[in-house]
């Protein structure tokens, strides 16, 4: 097979896109050689999507051009780049909710046999193709959608956090497939941000940082710091020390009546029985694998969602919540991850953060347009936020979007703050700006849930955790002693000195690489330089 | 490792099973044909007298609406809607009508091959406006209804024109035994011949896909603009084919088009096809434009005010939505 | 970060494309209102000194019931909706205060009865929308059959009794001042100032919009949708009973369908004056504007001689151009 005279795979030079006036991406570069895999990192608003989205063929770059086996290539969809050999496996499953599997895999001509192959070597060895893809488990889907495009066996693989809703045992199987794709003549692009499978799987890694390609690196044992320094430019280690944590010895008081008290809830599928309770002035830290019930706990506390029973009281009162516009009665308030679910992405700064002040129907009237206005230049101040394009909220960058979810809450004065995931995909800088409020938050009296996937923040922001595997409450841990590791293995639900899943895989992984198939790859843990082939 | 040689595919081996899925997948269309057989039995009942004249009546009063529920059926399941079949339907009534007057037949044959491919061109407008400008297709087709009636009133300024004799035959009256109507069998060849060869293709599954989901349609490799201007074709295609038919039946070109438009999208909807796409069939919206005529034949039996019949008409679309929303809200379907 | 960082165009700077396609999407209102100037003059050059007062006024007359039926469209269409039963609510309007002409209580015992049926009818819609979550566009539709069927229920009722559009409202539907200003604009500048001023400066005018953008984020603040939906679906329809008053003061006819030929035109001139029909964008002055443009269309249509069909063909096809071109300038980011 070709491969360009610089014996890469696929080439992409040069790539830029501007929306308007705001720059995605500035010139970005991505290499890619034959039989390796290739991780691709930085953290959003770095333009990795973009990059995604353009190599796919979903957006058409202003600049740069991209070479697969040596021929240029425009892509304009994702059709046209399987035909230049490149596949994509996307973080929201491609396939058609209201067909069956067989269906979906007959749309896109999947050859059966070797689709059913590639799904038993990825742990699922009998499915029903007659099921409707709508009521098929997620993780089976992603796994679904992997093996459909192994199936049609692509040069360049590219898969988009692949392992991010996989439950252990699948993520295992997926690491365990991807490792074996090294030093064959086809390659993988892997993009995840958890480094311990990157080290597991991948040989170089590309760090994309404010639309740019800022190094690449090798994959090896001290490489991880190398990576974060990249990503993280000249803000240096970033998160701010220890010691600048809150002076006022945090955490409850014994006497004063609880904020939060939550007995026995649960709702939904996921949350069997949570207890817990949230003290005034306090920071109170959630940790939980994808899916343990941590969405319907936080469902039920901001009111969108019933518990099927136990009982929440606030600061000592049952209450019972129909609707959200109870929770913040409560003082109960919301502040969600997906910033497309709690702004009005059309409307302006100002609208979106008197938003709940006129839902109430007591409100309905005539707007006092002066006291808005000074309420609102209110919150803009405390939150710097940065509101040049604030006619239209959509414009604003991520961070900022977020700012102004959380302004909406402060402008309004804060009692509870339900904060859930709120500094997912959002740069440094925002994320310590974060920090330092919710901070001053709690001092100033509200008492804060935090939910996080980021478990470095527990330490910084929190004066205890939580941790909730199964829907229950498996671990209670306080701030000095919830470091990363402790609450990873809390999680799992593992005792101290067991090891965690993510790891065994790496190691079955950097095993069985360590096994000749041809010529050995001779490497230390969690790397391989790819040979060249013979 | 290899895959096991045992994985069999499981549905061919249970046909039982298959057709049980079946009839869930198709349960609404079916619980429709139950509740017309009912009310067949239940005319029956209430005027005795009904009887072959009765259903010859109903099948020809309804070719023109089912044809049109049809063709907006296929747009419905790919994710749009089209507000303007009923203007395309009296376009393509006029111009047959006018373009048969006085002519004889034979030509009147590649009249009715030319209005088709007219119904497919002017479906294909639709569908590619939608697509290029980007606009939500109602206000596109909206405009277009506007469009389209106009250009009808262009070619007949007053109902006129003429009908071949032949095209009046096709429809008109039984077809061996008094009790099955010409029009029945029409329906029932045009859908077969078009649709269903449609729907078993890989195509058919495209124009699911993309009103399921339009993106992960677009990110299997489905081309979605060309699939969504197919749709549209088609279902020009079938409202040039009620248009036909409404010139087979009254014998002239009508420029005024009647409230198919609304009709067709009550039909399709109470046929059990859902307004955001990707689910339902086109059986569903026929047998609802049957119940319909048929109610309204029922209240004449009664001799109830027919007005009640175009209120109930309202009430019925109504109430079987709220209901159908309940449902689906409690299945957990957004 | 990636921001936008444009400058924030006070005072004219050199218009760059750019400049102009902003200007389009902040303030639809001026390329509207030069749309319409472009019109007049065309219009006076087809029919040179056909734009006069006398003119204007017929054209104002004549828009004034569109231009509220555009505004009931309008609330609709910022919520994400859409509410086609205004023409028969309208019409049935205007049928029962005809019908109440000779009865006890006369016309405006009618008027009283009309607004209360459309109330009646607004709740009713309100409730599906809002509360059995129906698409608007069923809902409405179905609607729409059940006040026609009902309209015409009563008039085989009222049959006997005889009717006919009283004097007054045909003073108020048709009649001008000094030949000039029609005297509807005495109904209809109230009405226009209160949904202007709902839109603009009310709380319940920020729920529209925010349930049109994104009903999850309304809710999750405290929004309880049905509420909004429900006093919406009610104005709609009091409203529209307002333009069928009006309109059947205007046309001297009552009929059960007087007002079927006007509702896909106020959609028309709700989605020209720049209103989405996705929701959470538009507002009520580009949608009068839009009226008048419709109308202005009309007579410069008929004084070229051109027939009622090329017409119809003009309306769609301008429809279509101008909603391309709003789509194309909002969404360019």
């Amino acid at each position: 097979m070709t491969v360009t005279a610089t014996g890469l795979l696929l080439e992409a030079t040069g790539i830029s896109k501007a929306y308007g006036a705001v720059v995605a991406l500035r010139s970005a570069s991505l290499a890619v050689r034959p039989g390796e895999v290739h991780a691709l990192m930085g953290a959003n608003g770095a333009g990795k999507s973009t990059l995604v989205k353009i190599l796919t063929g979903a957006v058409l770059p202003d600049s740069g051009q991209i070479t697969i086996r040596g021929n240029t290539r425009r892509v304009h969809s994702p059709d046209e780049a399987r035909r230049s050999g490149l596949v994509s496996v996307y973080q929201e499953p491609a396939l058609i909710p209201d067909l069956d599997i067989r269906s979906n895999l007959r749309l896109t001509q999947t050859p059966i046999e070797p689709f059913r192959h590639w799904l038993s070597e990825l742990g699922i060895a009998d499915l029903d193709l007659s099921m409707a893809a709508r009521r098929t488990p997620l993780a089976t889907l992603r796994i679904i959608d992997l093996a459909r495009a192994l199936a049609i066996e692509p040069d360049v693989l590219m898969l988009d956090e692949m392992t991010a809703a996989l439950p252990a045992n699948l993520t295992e199987r997926v690491l365990e497939v991807i490792g074996r794709r090294r030093g064959g003549d086809r390659s993988v692009i892997f993009i995840s941000h958890r480094m311990i499978e990157i080290g597991a799987v991948c040989d170089r890694a590309t760090v994309l940082r404010e639309g740019e390609t800022v190094g690449v690196v090798d994959v090896n044992a001290g490489s991880e710091e190398r990576i974060v320094e990249l990503m993280l430019g000249d803000v240096g280690q970033g998160l701010p020390a220890r010691d600048q944590r809150r002076e006022s010895g945090g955490g409850r008081s014994a006497e004063a009546t609880p904020r939060l008290t939550a007995r026995s809830l649960a709702a939904g599928t996921k949350l069997q029985d949570v207890s817990f309770e949230l003290g005034v002035s306090e920071v109170l830290g959630v940790v939980a694998l994808e899916g343990q019930g941590q969405d319907e706990l936080f469902d039920v506390l901001a009111g969108s969602e019933r518990a099927h029973s136990g009982e929440l009281l606030v600061d000592g009162r049952p209450v019972s919540f129909h609707h959200p516009a109870d929770a913040i009665r409560a003082g109960l308030v919301y502040v969600a991850a997906d910033r497309a679910e709690a702004l009005l992405m059309q409307r302006s700064v100002r609208e979106n953060i008197a938003l709940p002040y006129l839902a109430d129907v007591r409100r309905w009237a005539l707007i006092d347009l002066r006291g808005e206005q000074r309420t609102v230049d209110e919150a803009v101040a405390t939150l710097q936020i940065d509101a040049r394009a604030g006619r239209e909220v959509r414009r604003l960058s991520g961070g900022n979007q977020q700012k102004v979810t959380i302004a909406r809450w402060v402008a309004g004065g804060v009692r509870t703050l339900l904060c859930f995931d709120p500094t997912r995909g959002i740069d440094i800088r925002t994320k310590q700006q974060i920090y330092v409020l919710l901070r001053e938050l709690a001092q100033a009296g509200a008492a804060v849930l935090l939910y996080t996937s980021d478990l470095k923040e527990i330490q910084l922001v929190c004066d205890r955790a939580i941790v909730i595997f199964g829907g229950r409450v498996v671990s209670e841990i306080d701030a000095a002693n919830a470091d990363e590791t402790a609450l990873l293995r809390a999680a799992y639900n593992l005792r101290a000195d067991a090891r965690m899943p993510e790891q065994a895989a790496a190691a079955t992984v950097v095993a069985a690489a360590a096994e000749p198939p041809g010529g050995a790859p001779v490497g230390g843990p969690g790397s391989a330089q790819p040979e060249p082939e013979r | 490792m290899t895959a096991a040689p045992g994985l069999v595919e499981t549905a061919r081996a249970r046909p039982i099973e298959a057709l049980g899925r079946w009839a869930r997948r198709n349960a609404w269309s079916i619980g429709l044909l139950g509740f017309f057989v009912v009310l067949l039995v239940f005319t029956k009942l209430i005027q005795p007298k009904y009887g072959v004249t009765g259903v010859q009546g109903l099948a020809i009063s309804v070719l023109p609406l089912a044809l049109a529920a049809v063709g907006q059926a296929i747009v419905v399941i790919s994710g749009g809607i089209d507000l303007s079949i009923g203007s395309m339907m009296a376009l393509t009534n006029v111009v047959s009508a006018a373009l048969m007057l006085d002519r004889s037949e034979e030509l009147s044959v590649i009249v009715v091959v030319g209005v088709l491919v007219l119904g497919l061109l002017l479906g294909a407008v639709n569908g590619a406006l939608v697509v290029i400008t980007r606009v939500p297709d109602i206000v596109v087709t909206l405009a277009m209804a506007f469009v389209w009636a106009g250009a009808a009133l262009l070619v007949l300024k007053t109902p006129g024109g003429g009908s071949a004799d032949w095209l009046k035959e096709l429809v008109l009256g039984p077809l061996g035994s008094e009790w099955i109507p010409k029009a029945a069998v029409v329906l029932v060849l045009v859908v077969a011949l078009i649709w269903l060869p449609v729907r078993r293709s890989r195509v058919g599954l495209s124009l699911y896909a993309i009103g399921s989901n339009q993106l992960a349609a677009f990110r299997s490799g489905v081309p979605v603009g060309r699939t969504k201007i197919l749709a549209y074709s088609l279902m020009g295609l079938f409202a040039a084919l009620a248009g036909l038919s409404l010139t087979a039946n009254t014998g002239i070109g009508n420029p005024l088009s009647g409230s198919y438009t609304l009709q067709s999208v009550a039909a399709v909807v109470l046929g059990g096809v859902s307004l955001a796409g990707g689910r339902g069939g086109v059986l569903g919206p026929v047998v609802a434009v049957l119940i319909l005529a048929l109610l309204r034949t029922d209240m004449t039996f009664l001799n109830l005010n027919p007005n009640f019949a175009t209120s109930a008409q309202g009430i019925i679309l109504i109430g079987v939505v709220m209901v159908g929303t309940l449902f689906q809200i409690r299945r957990g379907r957004a | 970060m990636m921001e936008a960082a444009q400058s924030e165009g006070t005072g004219r700077r050199w218009m760059t494309a750019a400049a102009w396609r902003s200007l389009f999407r902040d303030r639809p209102i001026i390329p509207l209102l030069g749309l319409l100037g472009v019109l007049m003059i065309v219009s006076n050059l087809v029919r040179p000194g056909i734009v006069t007062s006398q003119w204007m006024g017929v054209i104002v007359r004549g828009a004034v019931p569109l231009a509220i039926l555009a505004g009931c469209q309008t609330l609709a269409m910022l919520t994400g909706g859409i509410d086609l039963s205004v023409g028969a609510v309208a019409s049935m309007s205007g049928f029962v205060v005809a019908t109440f002409v000779h009865s006890p209580g006369g016309w405006p015992a009618g008027i009283v009865v009309a607004l209360f049926a459309a109330l009646v009818a607004g709740l009713v819609t309100g409730i599906g929308v809002g509360v059995f979550r129906v698409h608007p566009l069923i809902m409405t539709l179905g609607m729409s059959f059940v006040v026609l069927g009902l309209a015409n229920v009563w008039q085989l009722i009222k049959v006997q009794a005889g009717g006919g559009v009283p004097p007054e409202l045909r003073w108020l539907g048709s009649a001008q001042f000094a030949e000039i200003v029609p005297y509807s604009l005495l109904v209809f500048v109230p009405l226009a100032l209160l949904i202007l001023l709902i839109l603009r400066r009310t709380g319940y005018g920020r729920m529209l919009y925010a349930i049109g953008d994104n009903p999850v984020a309304a809710r999750l603040s405290g929004t309880r949708g049905w509420q909004v939906l429900l006093v919406l679906y009610v104005m709609s329809a009091m409203f529209a009973a307002i333009a069928g008053f009006l309109l059947t003061g205007l046309t001297n006819v009552a009929s059960v369908t007087l007002a079927d030929s006007t509702v896909l035109p106020s959609v028309a001139a709700a989605v020209i004056g720049g209103t989405s029909i996705m929701g959470g964008r538009g507002g009520y002055t580009g949608t009068m504007v839009g009226a008048i443009i419709l109308m202005v269309i009309s007579s410069l249509l008929s004084s070229l001689g051109y027939p009622e069909a090329v017409r119809q063909v003009l309306f769609g096809s301008i429809i279509v151009a101008v909603a391309a071109a709003y789509t194309r300038v909002t969404s360019d980011t």
